[in-house]
């Protein structure tokens, strides 16, 4: 059983990687897109190499989901995630601190709960199971 | 121009690696403006070559089932250049490969000096978000442009095959 040090360490790698950061770039509270300049094709990246650096299966729309704020959701309303898409946030991203992002439910705000933390908590819960 | 950065095949193991020559010309235009006086192949174009191959081999594991586009270059080092003159050997192994797509580390040699190495992914865009115009037949990408035309590797001036290549089934 791997210790969150453990994961934590090996997260790290993987964004080192994936990203081309540095290593003190890779703190848990920084987020992928913002602090780390992840762009999409990032994330498929990142899968993969969390795939094989934790020999796990992550099937897809489970660690990222997808769709989250598109037009057809339902879930926004004058730039602001509703009750309703916070539930579904909470639902899908149980890994992330929607907490947080309640407080202040701007649609580009989704985009903050993508942080190393969240991935750390992913793959612990993952690797629990 | 043709978009063609390799020449020819050399190996082709079916879903584990390929490897593919280029041979660095001065007839290429762009060479006598990289750079003027010191005509150097552009690396961008050695990493287009890599992701040719590379491409190619991802491709075939999959029966041309999906539409492969390069996604990202991870990492890429270069240790020289290659010069008119010069026969560039592109080696590509597939590391990963999946639903999503794929990646291969790939490097480049002239002679047994190393250009660059390093790594490339691909996505399979007809499994990316469904909202992408992606509707375009991987077959007809490689098929229609000839580029499946190098996999024949390489016939002598007599018509015989100059290698025996080992395609997938």
């Amino acid at each position: 059983m791997a210790t969150s040090q453990e994961v934590f360490d090996k997260v790290q790698e993987t964004l080192i990687d994936a990203l081309g950061v540095d290593d003190d770039e890779v703190t848990p509270e920084a987020t992928l897109i913002g602090d780390l300049g992840a762009e999409s094709i990032d994330f498929l990246d990142i899968v993969f190499r969390l795939e094989k650096n934790f020999d796990i299966k992550i099937p897809r729309g489970e660690l990222f989901p997808e769709n989250l704020a598109g037009a057809e959701s339902g879930f926004i309303e004058d730039g602001m995630v509703t009750e309703k898409g916070i539930s579904e946030l909470r639902d899908r991203m149980p890994h992330a601190d929607i907490d947080a992002f309640a407080d202040d439910p701007k649609v580009e705000n989704i985009q903050e709960l993508f942080t190393v933390e969240m991935i750390c908590k992913f793959l612990e819960s993952k690797l629990k199971s | 121009m043709r978009w063609f950065w390799v020449d020819r095949f050399l190996e082709f193991e079916s879903g584990a690696y390929a490897k593919t020559i280029k041979n660095v010309s001065l007839a290429e235009e762009h060479l006598h403006d990289h750079f003027p006086g010191f005509a150097v192949m552009p690396n961008s174009l050695i990493i287009e070559g890599l992701a040719q191959t590379g491409g190619i081999l991802l491709g075939e594991s999959t029966g041309f089932a999906h539409v492969v586009v390069l996604a990202k270059v991870p990492k890429m080092r270069f240790h020289s250049w290659a010069c008119p003159g010069d026969t560039l050997t592109y080696t590509v192994t597939l590391v990963d490969a999946r639903n999503e797509g794929g990646t291969v580390e790939a490097t480049a040699y002239v002679g047994d000096r190393l250009v660059a190495e390093g790594e490339i992914m691909f996505a399979h865009a007809d499994q990316m978000a469904a909202d992408l115009p992606f509707d375009l037949d991987q077959r007809n990408v490689v098929f229609d442009v000839g580029l499946l035309d190098i996999l024949e590797v390489g016939k002598a001036g007599d018509g015989t095959k100059q290698f025996e290549a080992s395609p997938a089934s």
